[in-house]
Formats: structure tokens, C-alpha cells, sequence
């Protein structure tokens, strides 16, 4: 029965390490966070579902979904909203010392391409200076641009394009 | 233990990434000879004169092309009917290269009788004056003993009665169309007084898949298209190519080790190499106008800068050095000076400098936002993205006065000029879908047609006239 159980565990965290596995460089980055997917917690301590540290979705749920932040158009100052949820996520970082992030800075697509990549890179840079601000180490702290190749929001509006105006903290495994 | 396995995959990352994503290497075809037929002694500055940028109507400049003669029909690995029938089909690309420009009314070899061999060197006059063509196109195919295909071209003014020009080259089977691009190029520069496009390639992006999830893959194709070739495999996001000056290689941004970098990709071997060696984000690559120096920008810590090495390798030159983003980067013709995009100013504008970074000075002060600047092949220009609310195609001097904008897309960006920089190509992108397709304007705002590829396309890149 216990034995059975502890198979259980390890499958579920075989299949976590699958899907981690999966965010190979040459992937597509995982799908946005949002807010209303965060599941129930479950009420008692005794049965260890749920993400296992050192996956996305563990640190997903543990920052709120903090691990994103906006910029308004070609910005890449830090707000007051874009510093609470990075003090989140440093507090995560502090936590578990032995996990290393990328951030990855994007930009919408009412940008030229080229430009669009280096304002990617300098919005992650932007999360990244203010993580390590923090206390965080420079070298757990990793950061791409994707300009604006890789949109999470669909649409050729304004609300669209302020969701893509982004910089995604992504554990690395 | 765990550091040591990092620091092994990532130092392998680059060369196992090269395998992943590269197709097979196709050689390009052989070389072009011109042969016996000299060109007639009329001065070229005589007959016609005309610029793309005349506001006069010249789309009514109607040319017979019939399908070249052949001696006789013989096998050829260009055409599974012989060269009877190539000869043909070199006048139907003919007619569609001179169709596609919007500055003549060509009439293709399917609407007209098919002369005999004698009559390329003789035409009857009678016939073509009769079906109101003023121009008349005329031509061979002949099938050596080596296999190698000669190609001649002539063209008659039809009222005068007196041959413009001829010429004749001898093309490797797999390279008839050249053949046809070479002779499309003799007539359209005999017509307009300007130099030769038609024998050129692009190099571009194929784009496919949803908004969110897009595969890019380098592609390569003649100016009108055919001779298509898919470069890389589409597992990694590829990026703004351009073709090196002699089309021996391309520059290129590839994902395909997880990180933006630049690589020179070299055709014939199929082999890539990163332009430099650095773990910093490298974008937007440029040849100078004699292949011998590479441009790159290269974040570091967030701040993008352009910088210079040499195409051979060896140590880079930082050029900029503001903190705001400088990025791109194209050559005057000469390679003494350099115009590129940088918004130290706070916005996107558009900067020359002299190619070693020195008398760094803004341009475009016309309002709106300046990206993407590309200086003419001629010099006389220079065209870039016009950000003002919508996306545009716009050219200006040099000295930044003369704006002129020629496209009215809601997003037209990335011009890049025709050889003879008469003509821009750009890519415009869809609002809402993202679909993405190439086009081409002339300098004068009327000619704009899409550019047919086999799936969506951005950031063309057209080369020079093939060596």
C-alpha cells in the first residue's frame, strides 16, 4: 500500500520532470500564467500533490503569478506593480537557493523586428538588475529576447499588445 | 558535478544545434559566359530616355516577346520537351519580368506566332507592326555538343525597324533562367536607362503557423520567385538574413541554441559559423558593399551597440556607444559611411556615421519614428520604416530632406532595395492574423504588387546582380 503510493509520487513527479524536460531552448516558451487557473489549495499537509519545487508551476503558484511583469510601450523602467511582484519572486529565489531563472523579455508587435529584439533584452535586463537589487545573485539569473516573436495575446489592440509588453521569469531545470 | 554537466551541455549546445536545424547544402549552379553576339553600336544613352521616377505613363510601351526559335528540337535536362519548348518558356519568363514592373505592356509567346531561326536576325516587320507591338523581342535556344545550353536575345524598335541591342550567353541547363533574367535585364536597361535587376536573388523568411506559435525558416529564391530552396528546418526561429555581396554566404539570427545569435551560413558547404564569439545576444547582421567587413549589434547588459569585425574573423570594433539601443546598420555604396537607427534621442530616428564610428549625427527629423534604414546600391537614397501611427515605406536624401512615403500599409516595414535601387521590396504584415507577405514598390508609389511565395514571408533580403 505505502509502496504503491511512493509509485504514485514518483510518477507524478517523473511526468513534472517530463514537462520541465520539455522547455528545451528550441521550444516555444510554456503558455502564460493565469490568474484564474491557480487550483484550490489542497487543505491538509498529509498528501503532497500538487507542483514540485524546482518546476515552473511550483514557482508559478508561489509567486501568484507574479512571474510576469508589463511595460508601458517602449519602456523598460521598473513600476511600483513590476516591484512588488519581482520582491515576490526574489523571495522565492531566497528561498531555494539552488534554483536559476531566465527572464525573458518580449516586446508587441507595433515595433520594427530588429529594434523589437534589443528592446526585449534590455526589458529582461531591467527585471534581471532589479532581482539581483535584491540580493539575488547575478549569475542564478539568466535573460533572452524574443522581441516580439513569441506574443502571448492574440489581438491588434492596445490590450493585447499591453500583455505582450512582458518580461516572464522561467525556471531553468 | 552538477556545474561541470551545465557547463558540457552548453559548450556542445552550438555545435549539436548546427545539425539540428540546417537543411541539406545545395550548391548554386554554374557560372554565366557571355558569348559572340556583341551589342549593336547605337550609343545606349540614345533611343528612349526615361526614369522609374517620371510621372509620364509608360505602361503602354507594348513588346512582342514570341518564344525564342531553336535551331532544332533537341533533348536538354532544362526542359522535359527539348529546347523547342524552352525556348518558350524563356519568353514567358521574360514576359512576366517585364510585366510584374508596371512599366510596359509585354505580349507573351502564348498570344503569338512563333518566328523561325532565321527570322531572329531578321525579323518580318510586316507581321509585328500589324499587332501594334513597338517593341519586338527576339531570340534562340541552341543545345551545344557539351550539354551547355547558348541563349541569344534581341531587341528591334519595331517603327524604326533597326535592332536596339543583342547579346548571348551560354548557361548550364540548370540555369536557363538565367539566361532569361540576363536578357530580360538588356532590354529593361536598353528601355529605361537604368541599370540591370532581374538577374538576382532574395534571401527571406518563411513564415507559417499560428501568431503564437510561428516556425521561421531561412529561404532563398530568384528575383521573380522560382529556384526556391528552404534553408533551415524550422525547429529554431530564424531571423533577418542577407545574402554576402559574391552569394556565397548569408548572414543570418538563429535561435538554435536557445539565444539570439548571429551565424554565417556558407551555401555551397552548408556548414555556419557564429559571426562572433560571445555569450552576449547578437541581432541584426550587414555585409559592407565588398564583403570584407561584417555588422552586428550586440546587447550588452541590456544595451545594444553596433559593432564591426572582419567577414575573415579577428578582433570587433565597437562603433556606438550611447546608452540608449543603436542597432542596424547599412553601408553607403563607397563603404565610407554607415546609416543606422538609435533612440538616443528617445525614440526611434535614423544616424549616419563614417564607417569607424566617427561624426555620429541624426538625420530624420521629419517627424514620426526612423527604423530599418537602407542606403541605396546607387547612393542617392535611402529607404527606411516610417513609424507615424501606421507602419510605412519611405525614402529620403542622405541628408535626411526629400521624404517621400511610398507604401500605405498598417504595417510595411524592412525595405530593402532592387540592385539597380530603382525598386524597394518591404514586408507587410496583417493586423490581428500576423500573416506576413512580401511586396515590392517603385520609386514612385504606383507599382506595388505581391511578391508570390510559397507561404507567408518577412524580412526579404535581395542581393546584387549575380556575379
Amino acid at each position: 500500500m505505502n509502496k504503491r503510493f511512493a509509485t504514485a509520487i514518483l510518477l507524478a513527479s517523473a511526468t513534472t520532470l517530463a514537462a520541465c524536460a520539455r522547455q528545451a531552448p528550441e521550444e516555444l516558451p510554456p503558455p502564460p500564467p493565469t490568474d484564474t487557473a491557480t487550483p484550490t489549495p489542497t487543505p491538509t499537509q498529509t498528501t503532497p500533490t500538487g507542483p514540485q519545487v524546482g518546476s515552473q508551476a511550483h514557482f508559478e503558484d508561489a509567486v501568484n503569478g507574479q512571474n510576469v511583469i508589463y511595460f508601458d510601450t517602449d519602456r523598460f523602467n521598473i513600476d511600483s506593480a513590476d516591484a512588488a511582484a519581482l520582491q515576490t519572486q526574489a523571495q522565492y529565489l531566497a528561498r531555494y537557493p539552488q534554483i536559476r531563472v531566465t527572464v525573458e523579455g518580449h516586446a508587441d508587435e507595433r515595433g520594427t523586428r530588429e529594434y523589437n529584439l534589443a528592446l526585449g533584452e534590455r526589458r529582461a535586463n531591467a527585471a534581471k538588475n532589479y532581482l539581483v537589487g535584491l540580493g539575488v545573485d547575478a549569475s542564478r539569473v539568466a535573460t533572452v529576447s524574443y522581441g516580439k516573436e513569441r506574443p502571448v495575446a492574440l489581438g491588434s489592440n492596445e490590450q493585447a499588445w499591453a500583455q505582450n509588453r512582458r518580461a516572464v521569469s522561467v525556471v531553468i531545470n | 558535478m552538477k556545474k561541470f554537466v551545465f557547463a558540457l551541455a552548453f559548450l556542445a549546445a552550438p555545435l549539436a544545434a548546427q545539425a539540428q536545424d540546417l537543411g541539406q547544402p545545395a550548391p548554386e549552379g554554374g557560372e554565366v559566359q557571355t558569348t559572340g553576339t556583341e551589342a549593336s553600336g547605337e550609343d545606349a544613352e540614345g533611343g528612349l530616355t526615361f526614369t522609374v521616377t517620371d510621372e509620364s505613363d509608360w505602361a503602354d510601351l507594348s513588346i512582342a516577346i514570341p518564344g525564342f526559335a531553336a535551331d532544332r528540337n533537341v533533348e536538354t535536362p532544362a526542359n522535359s520537351l527539348g529546347t523547342a519548348e524552352l525556348g518558350r518558356e524563356v519568353a514567358r519568363v521574360i514576359t512576366a519580368n517585364l510585366q510584374n514592373n508596371g512599366l510596359f505592356q509585354p505580349i507573351g509567346p502564348d498570344r503569338l506566332p512563333l518566328p523561325s531561326f532565321a527570322e531572329i536576325t531578321d525579323p518580318t516587320w510586316g507581321n509585328w507592326r500589324g499587332r501594334g507591338a513597338e517593341m519586338l523581342v527576339h531570340g534562340y535556344v541552341r543545345a551545344r555538343s557539351d550539354g551547355r545550353l547558348v541563349v541569344g536575345c534581341y531587341l528591334y524598335d519595331v517603327a524604326l525597324q533597326d535592332e536596339l541591342v543583342r547579346e548571348g550567353w551560354v548557361v548550364p541547363p540548370a540555369d536557363w533562367r538565367r539566361a532569361a533574367h540576363k536578357c530580360s535585364d538588356i532590354i529593361y536597361a536598353r528601355l529605361t536607362g537604368e541599370s540591370p535587376f532581374f538577374d538576382s536573388r532574395i534571401a527571406y523568411i518563411a513564415e507559417t503557423g499560428p501568431k503564437d506559435r510561428r516556425v521561421k525558416r531561412l529561404a532563398i529564391m530568384d528575383s521573380d520567385g522560382a529556384n526556391h530552396r528552404f534553408l533551415t528546418l524550422g525547429s529554431a526561429t530564424a531571423l533577418t538574413p542577407r545574402y554576402s555581396p559574391d552569394y556565397s554566404q548569408l548572414l543570418y539570427l538563429s535561435y538554435v541554441d536557445g539565444n539570439p545569435r548571429l551565424y554565417v551560413y556558407d551555401i555551397g558547404t552548408g556548414q555556419q559559423t557564429l559571426v562572433t564569439q560571445s555569450s552576449n545576444p547578437t541581432f541584426a547582421p550587414r555585409w559592407s558593399p565588398d564583403g570584407r567587413t561584417i555588422l552586428y549589434s550586440m546587447a550588452v547588459a541590456g544595451n545594444t551597440d553596433i559593432y564591426s569585425v572582419p567577414a575573415s574573423g579577428g578582433r570587433s570594433t565597437r562603433l556606438t556607444d550611447t546608452p540608449g539601443i543603436d542597432i542596424g546598420g547599412s553601408y553607403s555604396p563607397d563603404g565610407r559611411q554607415i546609416v543606422f537607427e538609435s533612440d538616443r534621442s528617445g525614440s526611434q530616428q535614423c544616424y549616419i556615421m563614417n564607417a569607424d564610428g566617427t561624426g555620429q549625427r541624426r538625420i530624420s527629423f521629419h517627424g514620426g519614428r526612423c527604423a530599418t534604414p537602407e542606403w541605396s546600391p546607387r547612393g542617392d537614397q535611402i529607404a527606411f520604416t516610417r513609424i507615424a501611427g501606421d507602419f510605412n515605406i519611405a525614402v529620403m536624401s542622405p541628408n535626411g530632406r526629400n521624404l517621400r512615403v511610398l507604401t500605405s500599409g498598417w504595417q510595411d516595414e524592412g525595405p530593402t532595395w532592387a540592385p539597380n535601387g530603382r525598386i524597394i521590396q518591404f514586408f507587410r504584415t496583417e493586423r490581428n492574423t500576423g500573416r506576413s507577405a512580401l511586396w515590392q514598390v517603385d520609386l514612385t508609389g504606383r507599382n506595388e504588387r505581391r511578391l508570390p511565395t510559397p507561404v507567408d514571408a518577412s524580412d526579404p533580403a535581395w542581393g546584387p546582380i549575380l556575379p
